[in-house]
């Protein structure tokens, strides 16, 4: 019993330790990095990696949190309605439209760049926000409208029905049961939204110059390209790039849970 | 009449209305996702295939002229030496990745499948390399595959090892690229393995165990039959997603040094977006999704059965 505690904690520390060298680097000093034997403790500890990190970072990770929030928006609005549609409407052509978004979701990201690029061109969509959210969102919507129906088919039928017989429409069946009752898998569809638009790397990349603004994704990307003899300043951005990862992990985990729990509670 | 002709046509109607009524309201939920599809997939697929037999360079988003050169980027880009250099790449990527996330993630799934203390929370500590975004997964192997500073040169010295030019030299960079992708992919493989070994019902292996059989062939005879749906699905999509792996190669090399780590899928950004002959980047791009949409039917008939179970 213990044995098995003992070696899980071994395995662990061996696979994170990527990330545990990841934080150390980022609290040394970057003349500490270049020395022959690296230290694996950061004993004489700086901060200036994160100050710089901020510094010149900073407006890239902002420019990521509104890019992410954007996606999560577009994804759900347009997500929600129509895992309603298909989960609890009885909507011909329903299935097609589910193996579709099946489909698209196997679409090579680096074909859908090259071809939004194109159309984005003439629309004055590159180095422009709505541009990057649109583009995130051909991947977080195929994904959220399978989440949201797989959860929306389990909300009970009397329940809508029930609304219905009290003279509710459709939208506000959709308001006042729906949207309420399928909370969680909400959460979660935009949670996982949030988490792949601030890492998507590809579309940022293509999609934008750099001119009026550059996601955090971009400026590790440019960061370690240009001077990668800076590791500490790196590093340090790399944490905080992963910081939303960190706290999903944390936080969503319950969300997670609680989504697929709730959605086994039927009849 | 507005009054009379309800009265008349009640019948037929009684049944009909609502469902035409539920109908038109069901359309409109799902008309915002169905534009949405059309303009965000419909049309620019049809514009990669269209551009795919066009000269489209740089020229073009000025002038709008691109003109048609029917299967000539096809035939550059088959006949380009880089083209099978990129295929091999591809495929010792994807084969390389898939066969050691697999086997350490099911290693892994079995190890954890047994009920210890902290069992669950460092599970889901192993989950952190996947939600993590890949340019930071790059640029921490990056720095660690760091031939002078690195930590992993700095282990092979300690114990007697010669160092490794791993992202300078062509024979080490693009196993360099496969070890940061498998360690991406262990989480995924645990996870999704990991719930097919909680579907296999504890009371078979009581009986086996009463039955003689060691852990080998328990394992063996038991766990790896029941396990073969889930197995299917994680490998086909492990697959149509190693297939085109963007990110990580892009931060770690590049795909450099000469080449060495040049997938179809960087290929196809390079053309497009570093040499700026777009039509050929499409092509290439087409060519992808052809082997994407092939695997990705596969995944869809061994998923099969677990979709109608979804539907149901």
């Amino acid at each position: 019993m213990k044995g098995r505690t003992v070696a899980g904690v071994l395995i662990v520390a061996v696979l994170l330790f990527p990330l545990y060298w990841m934080v150390n680097a980022s609290l040394q000093p970057s003349g500490a990095l270049l020395r022959p034997d690296p230290a694996f403790f950061p004993v004489d500890g700086t901060l200036d990696g994160y100050r710089k990190a901020v510094a010149t970072q900073g407006p890239n990770l902002l420019s990521s949190v509104v890019v992410a929030l954007g996606t999560v928006l577009v994804s759900l609005v347009i997500a929600a309605p129509a895992s309603y549609a298909l989960a609890q409407l009885k909507v011909r052509g329903g299935p097609v439209l589910v193996f579709v978004l099946l489909i698209v979701q196997m679409i090579p990201g680096i074909v859908m760049a090259n071809a939004l690029y194109t159309v984005f061109g003439n629309l004055g969509l590159i180095d422009n926000y709505l541009g990057l959210v649109l583009a995130d969102s051909t991947a977080t919507i195929p994904f959220a409208v399978l989440l949201l129906r797989a959860f929306m088919i389990s909300v009970p039928k009397e329940l809508t029905e029930a609304s219905r017989v009290d003279g509710a429409g459709y939208w506000r069946t959709f308001f006042s049961i729906i949207v309420p009752v399928s909370r969680n898998a909400l959460v979660t569809a935009g949670l996982f939204s949030f988490l792949f638009a601030w890492a998507d790397f590809l579309f940022a990349v293509t999609l934008t110059t750099g001119r009026s603004f550059e996601p955090i994704t971009v400026g590790i990307y440019r960061f370690v390209g240009n001077q990668s003899a800076d590791w500490n300043g790196i590093m340090a951005t790399a944490v905080l790039a992963a910081i939303p990862a960190a706290v999903l992990l944390v936080v969503a985990q319950r969300y997670v849970v609680a989504g697929l729990t709730s959605g086994a509670v039927k009849d | 009449m507005t009054l009379l002709a309800p009265a008349v046509a009640a019948p037929p109607r009684a049944g009909r209305k609502p469902r035409r009524d539920n109908r038109f309201a069901a359309w409109l939920f799902l008309l915002p996702a169905l534009a949405y599809i059309v303009v965000f997939f419909g049309y620019p697929l049809a514009a990669n295939v269209v551009m795919s037999t066009q000269d489209y360079t740089v020229k073009s988003f000025y002038t709008g002229e691109a003109p048609f050169v029917g299967l000539a980027n096809y035939a550059a880009v088959f006949g380009n030496p880089l083209f099978s250099t990129a295929v091999v790449d591809t495929v010792l990527f994807t084969a390389g990745s898939l066969v050691f996330q697999f086997g350490i993630g099911l290693a892994l799934a079995v190890f954890f499948n047994g009920r210890f203390l902290g069992s669950a929370l460092l599970r889901s500590l192993l989950l952190l390399p996947w939600l993590l975004p890949l340019v930071v997964s790059g640029a921490v192997w990056r720095w660690m595959f760091d031939q002078d500073h690195g930590v992993l040169n700095a282990a092979l010295r300690a114990v007697g090892l010669d160092a490794v030019p791993w992202l300078s030299s062509t024979g080490w960079a693009l196993p360099a690229v496969i070890l940061t992708n498998i360690w991406i992919g262990i989480p995924f493989n645990l996870v999704i393995l990991h719930g097919g070994l909680r579907a296999i019902p504890a009371s078979l292996y009581e009986a086996a165990a009463l039955d003689g059989a060691g852990a080998w062939q328990r394992f063996r005879h038991l766990t790896w039959p029941l396990l073969r749906p889930v197995t299917g699905i994680v490998l086909m999509l492990g697959l149509v997603y190693t297939i085109k792996v963007f990110d990580v190669i892009m931060v770690v090399t590049g795909g450099g040094p000469a080449n060495a780590t040049q997938t179809l899928t960087t290929w196809s950004y390079r053309l497009s977006f570093q040499d700026f002959a777009f039509g050929q980047g499409a092509a290439v791009g087409n060519v992808l999704i052809l082997v994407a949409t092939v695997f990705g039917l596969l995944y869809l008939r061994s998923a099969k059965a677990t979709l109608a179970e979804a539907a149901a």
